[in-house]
Order: structure tokens, then sequence, then C-alpha cells
């Protein structure tokens, strides 16, 4: 719609977004003849090369042309008379009514009980299948129904559980406790906390369905936690103390003499949190200094003549 | 789930003031997260809907939740009433003639 506003600014006075009936001075009864009829009166009259000197003959032959290149072609022509396209001949997005969603179940916030909850206190057949609920053919009292909310959850949360507290669009609030460990998509049933039931019937439940974020440092592969640490040359060769970060915050871990690229080191219990602990993978990754230094350029060329190796040995012959 | 923002672009002629007036009053039920409401494509379309109600049939904010609430239960009706045939349709044919020559469809 923001393109036909544009539209009308481009043109003083000519309108490019104008009903195409309209320009060629037709009703929406016209027959394919009159159209082209009525085109080829007004392209003539309108036709630039024969009005030399009036401006506006050019946009109204543009809009005489656009008409015809929308009405003269007969499918165009009927999308556009169902709204299907705009006067330019552009898509219109397609409006879903709200019957379509409506009437395509009941799983949607605005399904109605339909006005049989008086049915529920007679004794009879109706009552039996008009009551929802687990209960259907015993119980008349009706359960509330489940009510669906979406909450994203931050990923150090879900990997260590968190209180978190959701406004409800009544304006109520409702703490809820998410358990370490848990998982995208996964739905966390908050009992009672649905609609209310009715002839003292139980509330519903809250349904919470949960859309974990990414982390920048951590990543989550079941129960695990796998990280790629950077390590400095000296530290490969030598081994070192190095911190490491987890989920629960750093910790001081041991690189052994020698570890090398792609070195897979475990944390015991670091990884996701909850019932049973996950473990955190680190991953060693060796990096050169930003710089090479003149020192450690000469150090290099004087080693490699003595102790040359070959780490791609293993891929000859691969193809 | 849409934004705000995006309801107001995809329904024209809304204003965020409004659509949070309908949030408020209940007519509109977005979903709830950390981050504000979530709408979906079925509050969009009843965005659309009770816009469509106030301006062309020119049907005043205290009438508009009368008839939201009349059609949802025509919706929810015809609900039931598909489930009853569905029902009925599952029966064996001598009891599905007997219950339309009660109810008088025979």
């Amino acid at each position: 719609m923001s393109r036909l506003r544009a539209s009308r600014h481009c043109f003083r006075g000519w309108d490019l977004s104008e009903d195409p009936y309209k320009v060629l001075g037709l009703t929406r009864q016209a027959s394919q003849d009159d159209i082209q009829k009525a085109y080829r009166k007004l392209a003539k009259k309108h036709h630039p090369d024969l009005n030399p000197g009036d401006r506006s003959a050019e946009e109204k032959f543009k809009q005489v042309s656009q008409a015809y290149d929308l009405l003269g072609d007969e499918e165009k022509r009927r999308r556009f008379d169902r709204g299907e396209i705009d006067a330019q001949g552009m898509e219109r997005p397609q409006h879903r009514f709200y019957r379509e969603y409506a009437d395509a179940g009941a799983d949607h916030p605005y399904a109605s009980r339909a006005g049989f909850d008086d049915f529920a206190d007679a004794d009879d057949i109706f009552s039996q299948f008009f009551t929802r609920g687990g209960d259907r053919f015993r119980n008349v009292r009706m359960r509330g129904g489940d009510v669906r909310y979406h909450l994203r959850v931050d990923f150090l949360d879900a990997v260590r559980g968190a209180r978190r507290t959701l406004t409800l669009p009544d304006g109520s609030s409702m703490d809820i406790e998410i358990p370490a460990g848990v998982e995208d998509g996964q739905v966390l049933r908050v009992r009672g906390k649905g609609a209310p039931g009715l002839n003292g019937g139980e509330a519903g439940d809250a349904l919470i369905e949960l859309e974990i974020g990414d982390h920048p440092v951590f990543r989550r592969e079941g129960r695990d936690i796998h990280i790629d640490l950077p390590i400095t040359i000296d530290e490969a060769v030598l081994g070192a103390k190095v911190e490491a970060p987890t989920p629960m915050g750093p910790v001081t871990m041991t690189v052994p003499a020698g570890a090398n690229s792609g070195r897979t080191l475990r944390l015991r219990g670091k990884g996701v949190q909850g019932r049973t602990k996950g473990d955190e993978l680190v991953h060693l990754n060796v990096v050169l200094p930003e710089r090479i230094d003149p020192e450690l350029e000469s150090f290099m060329r004087r080693w490699r003549e003595q102790h040359r190796y070959d780490p791609r040995r293993p891929m000859k012959g691969a193809a | 789930m849409l934004g705000e923002t995006e309801v107001v672009a995809l329904v024209q002629g809304l204003s965020r003031r409004r659509l949070r007036q309908w949030v408020q009053a209940g007519w509109v039920l977005p979903a709830q997260d950390e981050g504000g409401s979530g709408f979906s494509e079925i509050d969009v379309a009843r965005a659309r809907l009770i816009l469509h109600l106030q301006r062309e049939l020119k049907i005043g904010a205290d009438a508009v939740p009368i008839v939201l609430s009349l059609m949802d239960q025509v919706y929810g009706l015809r609900q039931e009433l598909r489930r009853l045939a569905r029902a009925v349709e599952a029966q064996p044919d001598a009891v599905k003639q007997a219950i339309l020559r009660s109810a008088g469809g025979l």
C-alpha cells in the first residue's frame, strides 16, 4: 500500500494508481472490445508525439497504456476485478478472512464453548456430548481450557535453570520455574494457570512453549556443551594451566604438553545441568600470535632444518 | 509470532494505540512472552475484522464485544456440530439411519 502512496507523489495531477476503468472512461461492465476501442481512441488523443509541449499528455498516455495493459489482458483483468492485483498489476497481499482461522478448528484462543455450558447440568446425552475434558461421560463439571504461551529463554538460563515472571494478557503475572536442561520447543505445563473451570471444575493449565536462544561461545549438543578454546603455541608445546569459560563460570584447566588443535578435553559436570549433568567438551585450537616477530621466525627457520615433519602423509593418495 | 509493529503494518488503518486498547479489552488475545505480545495470523485476521466492524459497519465500541462473543459462539457451535456429525458418521449404517429418522432428516 505504501507503494501506491509513493506513486502519488511522482506525477502532479496524474495518478498512476487510479482506477484503470476510470482512466479509460469505462465501467466494470465494459466488454474486451469496448476496452480496446477506448484505449485506441485515448492513445491517439494523448500520444506525446501528437501533443508536443504538453507534458501532461505524456503522463496521460502512460496512464492509458498501463490501464490497457491490465484490462486488455482478460486474465489480468479478472485478477484485478477480484482484487488480487492492484492498478499497476502488482500482487496484492492476500488477506485471509477471520473465518478461515476460526472455522478451522477449536485450537485457537477465541474458541468458544458455544453456549453449551448450561447443558452441563442436565443428565442427558447432550450434556455428555458437549462436556469437554478428560472425563466426558462421567463428570459434568468442566475443567478450564489450557492456555498456550510462548517464552523466549536465554541459552544460559536453559542450561542452568532459572525463574521467570510472565505477564499475562489480563495484567496478572505468573512465576514459572524453568528447570535446568530444558530444550528448544519443549512445553512446560503450569498446573491451574489456564482458564478457570466451570461448575466447580478445576482450572486448566498454562502450556508454555520454550524457544531457546543461541550463545556466541557455547554450543549445546544434548546434555553436553561444546566450546572452541584458542591456545597459544607455547601453551600447546609446553602445556599450561588456562582458564576456560563454562556456563557455570570460568574454570582453570590443564592443557597437557603437546596438545594439538582438534584435541578435545572434557570438563565433567560442566555441561547442561539438571538431574544428570552433562560435560563441557573443550576443543583446543592452536592460534599463532597476530604478528610473527623476527625471533620466532628465525627460530622456526633453524628448527625446520633439523625437524621437518609431514602431517599430511596420511592424506597421500586420497584421490 | 508477530510483534505490534508488524501487525500494525499488516492491517491498514490500524494504529498501535488502538491495537493496545483491543488487547487490553480482551478483543484480541496475543500470546505473551518476555519480549511482549506475540501475535499470530488469527490475531491479525481478527484485528482486521474488528476494524471492519467499527469502520464499515459502524458498530460502536460497546457493541463490538457482543458481536465478537456471538461470532465466537457461532464458530464454537459449528465445531460442535461437526464433531457431532463425525460421531454419527462413524456409526454403523443402521444406527445412522435411526438417528437421521428420529432427527427428521429422512
